[in-house]
């Protein structure tokens, strides 16, 4: 390997090597409960505003265990998770402007 | 100027980087950020459709549920293996690295057949798009064939969702083994392409989608041939980076596009 590639190579194993492996263990248990609690949830039949409420919230809670602690971004520098995680939840926040307009096509109706 | 002082057999001085860390890693996570958007204008889309749609079907019965809980088991299970596997080559172990690699790619592959099995029976069931060719023996029997003609966009939304997540995974899948066995992976890509192409019945979309690994191959070959290199900890660990993607993207359409429309 070149020098600069096992310059990085050094600097990935840095980052990684100061937790030990059993937190992956923990996330993944959790991750797994928190799919078969929205299972469950599917099997009781609850109002589609209130069960869509509890799986988005849920589905927020894993992609941060996701992001946070399998792609490593808890260790990263603030700038980067700040810049990172900002900039696509200010476009998707603009996308989300117009989704009231689905419930005016609803009253609106079909010709 | 630095390169101006320094001997030519020592790498240029670069600026520190803005994210205190190496530019490949920059690189794939830009790259992720702007997959999250294309998939998230798909399920905004998918959501709008949704609710501006009066009579919208909630068709999957609890075989469909346990299925796609079965599948997303998987792909909880093969991100687990990945960071295993990112962990063993920051430990320089070859070995354990490979193992780890191979098991995210066999629940990858295991995901993707579940899939293609549940897309199999709910188009053998009436559930359609125009493009897909005609199953024999199917006319008008199946329990989705209303769901098809009276609300078209549920078809067209489910497949196209499902159906670039499933391409996501394949390419993924593709991606670990270039970075496990690096070119003793296209023989077996070339494999897997005749066996999805040649073990699926001519009216199933798989079987024009088998080529697909075909094009992989190609391009997998060009790369490996053409820029060989030693893959390291930090190919492994950007690997990881698009691996936990699309696990990522799979909590999100696994309770939007199923769990929403489970009729239990």
């Amino acid at each position: 390997m070149e020098p600069f590639q096992q310059a990085i190579a050094e600097r990935v194993a840095e980052q990684h090597r100061h937790h030990g492996k059993a937190q992956f263990f923990w996330v993944w248990g959790v991750l797994l409960v928190l799919t078969a609690i929205e299972v469950y949830l599917t099997y009781q039949n609850l109002q589609p505003l209130r069960m869509l409420t509890i799986l988005m919230s849920l589905s927020l809670v894993k992609a941060a265990l996701i992001i946070g602690f399998f792609m490593h971004m808890k260790y990263e520098v603030s700038r980067m998770k700040w810049l990172t995680m900002s900039a696509v939840a200010a476009c998707l926040a603009l996308m989300m402007i117009f989704f009231p307009d689905a419930f005016r096509i609803l009253s609106v109706g079909v010709k | 100027m630095a390169e101006a002082t320094l001997p030519h057999d020592m790498p240029a001085a670069y600026e520190p980087s803005l994210f205190g860390t190496y530019s490949k890693k920059i690189g794939m996570w830009l790259f992720l950020l702007s997959d999250s958007l294309t998939f998230g204008a798909l399920l905004y889309a998918y959501s709008y459709g949704r609710i501006s749609t009066p009579n919208w079907p909630t068709p999957f019965h609890s075989e469909s549920i346990v299925n796609a809980t079965i599948m997303t088991a998987f792909l909880l299970t093969s991100s687990l293996t990945m960071v295993l596997a990112v962990r063993a080559a920051v430990d320089k172990d070859a070995k354990a690295q490979r193992l780890w690699l191979l098991a995210t790619m066999a629940c990858g592959l295991g995901f993707v057949i579940l899939h293609g099995r549940e897309w199999s029976k709910l188009i053998a069931e009436g559930l359609t798009l125009p493009v897909f060719p005609a199953v024999p023996g199917h006319s008008a029997s199946g329990e989705f064939v209303n769901v098809a003609r009276t609300v078209p966009q549920f078809a067209a939304t489910f497949f196209a969702l499902t159906g670039l997540h499933m391409l996501h995974v394949t390419l993924g899948v593709v991606y670990l083994g270039v970075v496990a066995l690096r070119r003793n992976f296209i023989p077996i890509l070339l494999v897997l392409w005749l066996a999805a192409w040649l073990g699926t019945p001519a009216y199933s979309p798989f079987h024009y989608a088998a080529h697909v690994l075909l094009a992989t191959a190609v391009v997998c070959a060009f790369i490996l041939w053409l820029k060989p290199k030693v893959y390291d900890s930090s190919d492994v660990e950007v690997a990881g980076l698009y691996w936990h993607f699309v696990d990522l993207v799979w909590m999100f359409i696994f309770p939007l596009v199923y769990l929403m429309s489970a009729r239990i």
